[in-house]
């Protein structure tokens, strides 16, 4: 088992309750996606995940432990096993790609080997080996601030797999991406995630790129998971109550001619529809 | 292949490190740096003893009078200087304005009159507050005996050329176009100045102005360890006899003057804003 | 701007009250301004303006003010790498990074240490450190930790926070994540702020020699009290010299930073 959630759940400060009695189970190498209108909680079910929030209510154990029962450096040693992919890339604009990175690397490193490699980078071949399968292995001694939008994402993504970690999760990786790109970057983290055998949890906001590459769905609805189900068993009810409040299925790909309601079509090949 | 590799940083890196380094140790040298004479025994005792004598706080009538006095020298001698520093600094700031160069707008008299003009007021201004003040102090007490006259005309002098340059650079920065089309109406230099130009950078000139003025009264605090009076020569003496009580409250004062100054400087410059 | 086509009555009361405190101040200070402007005395004033012409070239007196320079440099440059350092410490508490104690005691000892002037801090640390440049450079470093610890600590405030949440949430330690995900996001407004304060120190290290903390200064006052203006005009022309140097070294460094 990589990761069991049981009734956990988290209110806000501002009573916002943001998950309730959340119920998950994942074992390890599968390939989860995360999707549910804006503010369902998918972000924060993200952090619980990530060992980054503790939930108010529940119990969590992620890779084998409990994180809020273990001692701070067991709770780090465990984050450093766990690779986030953030929806803007979390690197400082003036940072070198090299060093960007090797930071993959921070939580498991020595402290001496983490300062020398600020000084002269410790493994740069490591580094272009993961850049390298993204297309960016030239750009290795760059400045991040020279880099495009989408470049910058893929140093990020570079980064969490040099980390190597057990779980790979990613909140809105491609929200801020064209639907190209958008189809690429995912394409390559669930082809990643196989090829390493880790087990990845993506929240997505649209939902034909979350049914074509990921072979188990979890809809969020309200804090609470409205459905768990195989790609192929979504329909598209189950989705137009999903997104009851946002009035339309957030999609990726091009406007398609809107499809009649009584021919549900299966939802692997479901019809991209313009988002409203 | 592994030279195509090697981070092209790592030799500047190690040169500049290298570089720094050979560098530090004449430095440390140069400002004879050595922590542990802060510990030497004499130096410490001395210390110790002038701490001590910190508590309590000297508060007989008479020091507080001296002190009292003292103060508000040191606030005087801090709003006279800038008074000063203004006198000097509006006329030399409104020739470094080219806006108000009437030549610029056709023909007439040659440019480099008023270019020549602008390069000396520059040059003196660079003068004026390059030399720090307490050395105009220190120069004036020479000529005009120990007493604030000294720190006064000093402030004024420094802050002047200070004061010149950046109202002379805020007034650039202002939109030039109306007193360009007063200038063009035939209107004089100051019309064009004060119609044109001031209304719409007068509260940054204001500003800027009790701003420097804050500064001034942090200067004419350290005035008197040159003879300038106020309270830095109420310090100085005190440090002399190492009567730390009245130090202490010397010190206190300081920090309530420059805290004061601090929020007065604050509170007008955001009613002005 | 203006809504009123008349002068308010708040700016009229406010320009009087300005012209009462600058009168008043010249009535405080009692300052012979008439004897200024007799004959008599712009006459000694130009005697003594006069005496500072041509300043002292001799070769070995111009090797003393030389090392002097040395020594006045090397004490503006040693105290503001030292108050880098202690504010760079003093700012992450200052920041609010270890809580809010941490943040008001950090934030009370900048405070104490900018409202001192450098000059009363000199006075102080000739009496810690004995005289001589040392207590200079520790009289400047202490009054520029309190300024550069408020300035680094702005721009920590202001500074984005996800790169370092990032690296926590991946489990690097404190110290790492600061260093990788803070500190090059303040790096080039921190050089920015402690070159800056170097200009300063440079003409405020040149002066602490008159309380005896070495450097161009103690020169100036020796020759100034021993009534040698051609000495002294020399020492003056060098700290211009110094402070015009320091500027163009501050500023090629920053643009080469900035690039």
């Amino acid at each position: 088992m990589s990761f069991t959630l049981e009734g956990v759940g988290f209110t806000h400060a501002n009573g916002h309750r943001a998950l309730a009695g959340v119920d998950l189970r994942v074992a390890a190498g599968e390939r989860v996606a995360l999707i549910g209108a804006s503010g369902a909680g998918k972000t924060t079910l993200l952090r619980v995940l990530a060992a980054s929030l503790r939930p108010g209510s529940g119990r969590v154990e992620l890779l084998g432990s409990a994180p809020w029962d273990v001692s701070p450096r067991d709770l780090r040693r465990l984050r450093a096993r766990i690779g986030v992919v953030h929806q803007a890339p979390p690197i400082p604009p003036r940072q070198r790609v090299v060093t960007a990175v090797l930071a993959g690397r921070l939580g498991q490193w020595p402290l001496w080997k983490s300062l020398a490699s600020l000084v002269l980078p410790v493994d740069p071949e490591g580094a272009r080996r993961e850049l390298a399968r993204l297309d960016l292995a030239e750009r290795l001694y760059d400045r991040c601030d020279r880099l495009s939008g989408g470049q910058l994402q893929r140093v990020a993504l570079a980064r969490v797999l040099y980390q190597q970690p057990e779980l790979l999760l990613a909140d809105e990786p491609v929200s801020a991406m064209d639907p190209a790109l958008s189809e690429l970057t995912v394409a390559l983290l669930n082809d990643e995630a196989r090829r390493r055998g880790v087990t990845l949890v993506a929240s997505l906001h649209a939902v034909d790129l979350a049914l074509r590459h990921f072979p188990r769905v979890v809809g969020v609805k309200d804090g609470s998971i409205l459905f768990d189900l195989p790609a192929a068993e979504v329909n598209e009810a189950l989705l137009r109550e999903l997104y009851a409040a946002e009035g339309g299925l957030p999609l990726a790909g091009p406007p398609l001619p809107s499809s009649s309601p009584d021919a549900v079509p299966a939802a692997g090949s479901l019809p991209p529809l313009r988002c409203a | 292949m592994s030279a195509a590799h090697r981070d092209p940083a790592a030799l500047p890196r190690l040169g500049w490190t290298l570089t720094a380094l050979v560098l530090l140790w004449p430095l440390l040298q140069l400002a004879d740096f050595r922590p542990a004479a802060l510990f030497e025994p004499g130096n410490l005792a001395a210390m110790g003893n002038f701490l001590a004598g910190f508590l309590p706080l000297e508060t007989s009538p008479d020091f507080l009078a001296l002190l009292g006095r003292a103060t508000v020298d040191t606030l005087a001698m801090a709003t006279a200087g800038i008074a000063v520093a203004v006198l000097l600094a509006v006329p030399l700031g409104i020739v470094l304005t080219r806006s108000l160069s009437v030549a610029a707008i056709g023909p007439g008299r040659a440019g480099w009159v008023g270019q020549l003009l602008r390069a000396a007021s520059r040059g003196l201004l660079a003068v004026l507050r390059g030399v720090p003040e307490l050395v105009w102090a220190l120069l004036f007490v020479r000529v005009f005996g120990l007493g604030p006259a000294a720190g006064v005309l000093a402030l004024g002098i420094t802050y002047g050329g200070m004061l010149g340059k950046v109202y002379g650079e805020i007034l650039e920065s202002t939109d030039a176009r109306p007193a360009r089309s007063l200038l063009e109406a035939g209107s004089g230099r100051l019309a064009a100045l004060a119609y044109g130009l001031v209304p719409n950078a007068a509260r940054e000139l204001l500003s800027y102005t009790v701003y420097r003025w804050e500064c001034a009264v942090r200067a004419s605090v350290v005035m008197g360890f040159v003879g300038a009076g106020g309270l830095g020569q109420l310090m100085d003496q005190s440090m002399k006899m190492l009567n730390g009580g009245e130090a202490a409250t010397i010190l206190a004062t300081f920090l309530v003057l420059v805290l004061a100054a601090d929020g007065v400087s604050e509170t007008l410059r955001r009613r002005m804003a | 701007m203006s809504r009123r086509a008349g002068v308010s009555g708040t700016a009229v009361l406010a320009v009087g009250l300005l012209l009462a405190a600058v009168a008043g101040s010249f009535a405080w200070l009692d300052m012979p301004l008439a004897a200024l402007f007799t004959a008599t005395a712009v006459e000694e004033a130009g005697g003594f303006v006069a005496r500072f012409f041509p300043p002292d070239l001799a070769p070995d007196f111009i090797a003393k003010v030389g090392w002097a320079a040395l020594e006045t440099l090397a004490i503006s440059l040693v105290s503001t790498l030292l108050a880098a350092l202690a504010g760079a410490l003093l700012a992450l508490p200052a920041a609010g990074r270890h809580g809010l104690a941490g943040r008001h005691a950090a934030r009370f000892a900048l405070n104490l240490l900018r409202s001192v002037p450098e000059l009363v801090w000199a006075t102080l640390m000739v009496l810690a450190a004995g005289l001589g440049p040392f207590a200079g450079t520790l009289a400047l470093a202490l009054h520029t930790t309190g300024v550069l610890g408020r300035l680094f600590a702005e721009a920590l405030e202001n500074s984005p926070p996800t790169p370092a949440e990032a690296l926590a949430g991946g489990g690097a330690p404190a110290l790492v994540t600061f260093l990788y995900g803070t500190l090059p996001l303040v790096a080039p407004q921190w050089l920015a702020y402690a070159l800056y304060r170097w200009e300063m120190n440079i003409r405020m290290a040149a002066i602490l020699g008159f309380v005896g903390a070495g450097g161009l200064g103690a020169l100036l006052y020796y020759s100034l009290s021993l009534f040698q203006e051609a000495q002294a005009s020399t020492v003056i022309i060098a700290m211009l010299a110094m402070a015009v140097a320091v500027d163009g070294a501050s500023a090629w460094l920053r643009r080469r930073a900035g690039a």
